[in-house]
């Protein structure tokens, strides 16, 4: 994105996550999804969490917004947005903050919306909920919505149950919703995976779009380095339940530091395939049941010393605004793809 | 809406024509020669022949059964040959009788069950779940022939507070559920008759409800700020198609009236005449009974049908 549209470092962070720890307890095991994250983003900035499948980033989505099962889920670290203590929030607030602070989009736009309403009621109902509406105000409003999204003839639409939508329109219809009490941050879990490659496209220049005109802080969730690039003013690259490497998109697109990231996008930068690009990494993601104690990565990685498999590497800033976790950094060691 | 209504009631034809086959079939599949119940053991070929030919069993059985649906259209069912009353009479009065005490039972045991579902539903694996979950399973497999006998035990045998048994002292036809000294026959046969739809409802009413619960949708009505109540209102229309089904069922089941319990309260109901037609091979009442029956599971299935289609709009395009 052009640099104009880059926020000013001395606006306070829309969103603050410290060390975040996600935990899934059962009679069986203990699941390590999130371990240990941080990140910010400011007002208006997007930014785009990457890795593969398991490596937590729906979980740590899901967590700022208090979603995932209350009784099984250990949480710990400090989640603030826009000034307020999430994991501290009474109920009420926290009605007050999800869908009227913050918003999510989910991936799979059939599944995720309610069958036996029509989406205009469903938009409605999340107007009502937040907004002193009345009915056909909020109907209004709803409509307005459609429009905004790009839905064709949306007054028939408003009407419509979501199995009568195309996999595009629903997702329009769930951006709509997600929209539709102006949310000051938006988490787009993955929202165009499920849809075909040119309705992922539109899809994707719309958020784009809609995420500039309305100035939303927004974190994109995606396995897709290419979407990630499209859209993403700062990527965070997410392994194992951790933040392997993060900065600025131009930065990391142009000099990645972490070996993992030169995996992404040794597969996906320069191939042919953007959806082959994670699976061209040797080997597959640790237990999250049983962690090793040293680097997550350390069993997949080309560059793997001693000292690799004792601890997990500390934080260091090759510049400013990027961070990478790797003993490597600074030894100015290529990792040879 | 009404193209559905349209389509449903046509999708009911071939049903209960298929339906009156099997009651018309009824006399030949039953065992023995149908005319020997109507016969002296000792009547001579000559005799045989001519009964045969006056209740036209000699004609081609196709013809036999439009002669009989063309009758049985008109309301004649022929007679009993136990009472040799009108089968209709006979029919239509156990009918109304059992439907008297489904009037109570109905009601008593969906009201119960649901609440007891959604209750369930609403907190899975905790105490109320488990407590809910543990008294259906007892509700549907303690044999409520033994509950009713139970009950009249201590009601009217040691607490003396209700009648054991019968319809009152005004009899059937005089019945009437506004008066106490009739309808205190009603109220242990009714609660027996409610026990097995109130667990099975709750079971299922349950796990319709679990089974919503993990959905996608339901963590976006919590994502867009919805307050436990709306969710569950939400969960509660959803898990409300599966639900319907089961009371349809349940509700067939109830108007077939149960032969047990009927018997234990002697309640000249559906069931109990369906019983006395079994012993008596009265075969005309069989057939009558059957019908009407079916004709009533089918009409419920209509109703559920359009019930569950004007909820989930993804049953009124199939
Ligand atoms: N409710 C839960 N209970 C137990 N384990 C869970 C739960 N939710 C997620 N997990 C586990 O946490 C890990 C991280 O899952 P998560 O959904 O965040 O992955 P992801 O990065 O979003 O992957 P994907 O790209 O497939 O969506 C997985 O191993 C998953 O099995
Ligand atoms: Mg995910």
């Amino acid at each position: 994105m052009d640099g104009t549209l880059m926020p000013q470092a001395d606006i306070a962070p829309l969103v603050e996550i410290e060390d975040l720890t996600v935990r899934f307890t059962s009679r069986e095991a203990t699941v390590s999804a999130v371990n240990g994250v941080s990140f910010s983003v400011k007002p208006g900035e997007v930014l785009c969490i990457l890795g593969e499948s398991g490596s937590g980033k729906s979980v740590t989505l899901r967590a700022m917004m208090r979603l995932l099962p209350e009784k099984r889920t250990t949480i710990t670290g400090r989640i603030t947005i826009a000034g307020q203590d999430v994991l501290g929030l009474n109920a009420r607030d926290l009605r007050a903050l999800r869908g009227g602070l913050v918003s999510m989009i989910f991936q799979e736009p059939m599944t995720a919306l309610d069958p036996v309403y029509t989406v205009g009621e469903q938009i409605i109902e999340t107007l009502r909920k937040h907004r002193n509406m009345s009915r056909e105000g909020a109907r209004a409003r709803a409509l307005d919505l459609f429009e905004l999204v790009k839905i064709p003839s949306p007054e028939r639409r408003l009407d419509s149950y979501p199995h009568e939508l195309s996999g595009g329109l629903r997702q329009r219809a769930m951006i709509a919703m997600a929209l539709s009490c102006g949310p000051r941050l938006l988490l787009a879990d993955e929202p165009t995976t499920a849809l075909d490659a040119t309705v992922q496209i539109q899809v994707l220049i719309l958020l784009r779009r809609l995420q500039r005109e309305l100035g939303m802080g927004t974190i994109f969730v995606t396995h897709d380095l290419g979407v990630a690039s499209e859209i993403a003013d700062r990527i965070a690259v997410m392994y194992a339940g951790r933040i392997v490497e993060e900065g600025p998109v131009a930065d990391i697109l142009a000099n990645p530091r972490h070996p993992y990231t030169q995996g992404l996008m040794a597969s996906t930068v320069h191939g042919q395939h953007r959806d082959a690009d994670i699976q061209a990494i040797p080997g597959s993601p640790p237990d999250l049941r049983r962690m090793p104690a040293g680097c997550s990565f350390g069993p997949r990685c080309p560059t793997s010393q001693p000292r690799c498999r004792e601890a997990f590497p500390p934080i260091s800033h090759p510049s400013a605004d990027r961070m990478v976790r790797c003993f490597r950094e600074g030894e100015e060691a290529k990792a040879s793809f | 809406m009404f193209a559905i209504i349209l389509r449903r009631l046509i999708y009911a034809i071939p049903i209960a024509l298929g339906v009156s086959v099997v009651c018309f079939s009824l006399v030949y599949l039953a065992p023995g020669d149908p005319l020997q119940t109507i016969l002296p053991a000792d009547a001579s070929a000559d005799t045989i022949a001519f009964i045969k030919h006056e209740y036209g069993f000699d004609r081609p059985i196709p013809v036999q059964f439009f002669f009989w649906l063309t009758r049985v259209l008109q309301g004649d069912f022929g007679m009993s040959i136990a009472t040799r009353r009108p089968v209709v009479d006979e029919v239509l009065g156990s009918l109304s009788n059992t439907a008297v005490l489904a009037t109570i039972a109905v009601p008593l045991a969906f009201l119960i069950g649901y609440s007891l579902g959604v209750i369930a539903g609403c907190f899975p694996g905790g105490w109320l779940d488990k407590l809910v979950t543990g008294s259906a399973v007892m509700g549907v497999s303690l044999p409520n022939y033994w509950v009713g006998i139970v009950l009249v035990i201590i009601f009217s045998v040691e607490m003396m507070a209700l009648p054991a048994t019968g319809m009152g002292p005004n009899g059937s036809t005089a019945f009437s559920l506004f008066r106490w000294a009739d309808l205190q026959y009603l109220i242990l046969p009714a609660i027996t008759l409610a026990l097995v739809p109130v667990g099975i409802l709750a079971r299922s009413t349950r796990a319709s409800l679990a089974e919503i619960r993990n959905q996608d949708f339901v963590t976006t009505l919590r994502a867009k700020g919805l307050g436990e109540g709306a969710i569950v209102r939400h969960m509660l229309k959803n898990a409300m198609p599966p639900v319907l089904a089961v009371m349809g069922l349940q509700f067939g089941y109830l108007m077939g009236g149960s032969i047990l319990v009927e018997t234990v309260f002697t309640w000249p109901g559906s069931g109990f005449v369906l019983s006395k037609a079994i012993i008596n091979r009265d075969i005309p009442v069989l057939q009558g009974s059957i019908l009407m029956l079916a004709m009533i599971f089918v009409a419920t299935n209509l109703v559920v049908d359009l019930l569950q289609a004007a909820i989930d709009p993804r049953i009124r395009r199939a």
